[in-house]
């Protein structure tokens, strides 16, 4: 097997034990995101000289003797609003288009840590707003399925890395969906940890009560392996949780039997697409035969998920970019001598942010406004509370919720750029997780034609071991996650 | 709640935010935030009389003891700024009183 088809788990036991260098896994995969960027477009920075010197240290740590680390020697590729220190960082923004972080996220800190090998950056919707990667100031990301498609989004460049064997492990954010829905449009693995579970220090902020860092990657055993380095406290982070952090690799253990997998019938009844319901019945017939139990359960207020989504994130974000104004970093918009400050930072938002950014600030200003407030965002945020009960009541009589990741396999480019809303509707199935905390995880289960299709497993707050173990005992059972796209 | 949405809410919400948007913009964002809002009327309907409302999830945030730490030096501080002014320690910006 050649070295860019092989998982984490597998480089890191070949680099530590002295039977490949971490120097030429390093290259492999550097020459794979080289010979298909002009093509796919994954990538908005491959940072050779700074992945080469980190694989030339792990080497040497290993040749003189010390624990090179359970990432030793694997290349990770981040997301483009992850920061680290001294790296081109632009959240896909031409407002942050030159910007060098002076500090590093903490999530990349701990996989240095572990012996991990940064790549570079991942292309992404601007500020990791949309849901197909088109939102980049630099230019869409192809599906590596077929080219005419995006790989969704807002992760997308980081789901085609892997899917397209540039890197066996990216990170991505997921705010609303963002790293599970464009896993399963690229047929990889996604994981939303808990929110709370990793520090979000250092990832560039969108909405601060959803935003959560998580892996992507081809197989659940580098999923586990990953949230092993990167979750925890931090005292960068007030939101990071203390909880205890298990060894998530321990938790694959092959065994669902008697497990409770709790299907919400109404709420994936209507606008799935025959080939993604097919698949999803599909894979619930396989977890049946490994043992769980199906049941039905009622989520009634999940199908108010995409309006308090929506109200909820651009009130949060219109507040978080309210940074962005020319002084600090970033982006200035040239003008004549005698502006005013006040018409430097209108100016500068304008033609430093793209339009979807735009209208979400004003959308978000416009609900937090006054007389808007109780009817928009409060309303929002009770209705929130609402979709938590229904959460809490249902994970009563199951341990795990299913459900289909995204109502169609990936969408071509331009098809919904111009329509916003039809946009948003597309994450009918994954906005609720991130409004409610729970870790959820994105798993390929079939194929429309070559396009993956994923389903995804919803666990209760804290329970990643869960989801892992049910997802590994699928991946077992299946080979969705074998495929390989043809680029 | 009315989802209707002119123009001039949409420069009035635009001048709050600090965005100078372009009469096109005006136009196509008045629109599509008017499809938005119309949308999102669909929870007026829900009674949610004595709801609490949830900002966040995670109610147990942890503050860390209160002691002092190196912080960012003032010239990493200020060496992305487009105008700084790192011998006087300072971020120029254009005049702030006419």
């Amino acid at each position: 097997m050649s070295i860019i088809d092989r998982s984490a788990r597998a480089i890191r036991d070949d680099v530590a034990s002295g039977r490949i260098a971490a120097a030429d896994v390093c290259d492999a995969f550097i020459e794979r995101a080289q010979a298909t960027n002009p093509q796919l477009h994954a990538f908005n920075l491959i940072d050779v000289t700074r992945a080469r010197a980190q694989a030339a240290d792990i080497d040497r740590r290993r040749a003189a003797g010390e624990s090179p680390g359970p990432l030793a020697g694997v290349p990770i590729a981040l997301k483009d609003n992850l920061c680290v220190r001294g790296q081109r960082t632009t959240a896909a923004s031409k407002i942050l288009e030159t910007y060098e972080p002076p500090y590093t996220a903490t999530a990349v800190e701990r996989l240095e840590a572990a012996g991990a090998v940064i790549l570079g950056k991942t292309n992404c919707d601007e500020f990791a707003m949309g849901s197909s990667t088109e939102n980049s100031a630099f230019g869409p990301t192809r599906n590596p399925w077929a080219l005419d498609r995006t790989p969704g989004g807002s992760s997308g460049g980081s789901a085609v890395a892997v899917a397209a064997r540039c890197a066996p492990i990216a990170l991505g954010s997921d705010t609303g969906g963002s790293i599970r829905q464009p896993a399963a449009f690229c047929g990889v693995v996604g994981l939303k940890p808990t929110y709370g579970r990793v520090s979000r220090y250092g990832l560039l902020a969108f909405a601060s009560s959803l935003d959560q860092i998580g892996p992507l990657s081809r197989t659940v055993a580098d999923a586990a392996l990953v949230l092993n380095a990167i979750a925890g406290a931090d005292a960068h982070d007030s939101t990071a949780s203390s909880q205890a952090v298990p060894d998530f690799t321990a938790a694959l253990t092959g065994d669902i039997k008697g497990l409770r997998v709790g299907i919400p019938r109404a709420f994936v009844s209507d606008g799935v697409d025959p080939a993604v319901r097919a698949a999803f019945d599909q894979a619930l017939e396989t977890l049946r035969a490994l043992g769980a139990t199906i049941v039905d359960i009622d989520l009634p207020h999940a199908k108010y998920a995409i309006p308090v989504y929506y109200l909820v994130c651009t009130a949060e974000l219109s507040s978080n970019l309210a940074r962005y104004d020319g002084v600090r970093y970033g982006y200035r918009a040239s003008a004549p001598r005698d502006q005013s400050l006040k018409e430097m930072y209108s100016r500068t938002r304008d033609e430093g942010f793209g339009a979807e950014v735009k209208r979400r600030i004003v959308l978000g200003t416009y609900v937090l406004s006054a007389g808007y407030y109780d009817a928009f965002y409060l309303k929002a945020l009770q209705v929130r509370t609402l979709m938590r009960r229904d959460y809490d009541r249902a994970f009563e009589s199951v341990d795990v919720i299913a459900m289909p990741c995204a109502p169609t396999p990936a969408f071509k480019l331009g098809e919904k750029v111009d329509d916003p809303l039809q946009m948003y509707l597309d994450d009918i199935f994954t906005v609720s997780a991130n409004l409610v905390g729970l870790p959820g995880i994105s798993v390929p289960c079939g194929a429309s034609g070559d396009l993956p299709i994923g389903f995804q497993l919803i666990g209760r707050m804290f329970e990643e071991a869960t989801i892992l173990r049910a997802a590994e005992a699928f991946e077992r059972a299946t080979d969705w996650h074998t495929r390989a796209p043809s680029v | 709640m009315s989802a209707e949405l002119t123009v001039a809410d949409v420069e009035r919400v635009a001048a709050l935010a600090h965005i100078e948007l372009t009469p096109e913009e005006k136009q196509l964002f008045a629109r599509q935030l008017a499809d938005i809002l119309h949308y999102a009327e669909q929870i007026q309907a829900l009674d949610t009389t004595g709801v609490p409302a949830t900002a966040h999830v995670n109610a147990a945030q942890h503050e860390r003891d209160d002691v002092a730490a190196p912080s960012l030096p003032v010239e990493e501080a200020l060496a992305a700024a487009p105008d700084g002014a790192p011998d006087a320690g300072l971020f120029r910006v254009p005049r702030v009183i006419g």
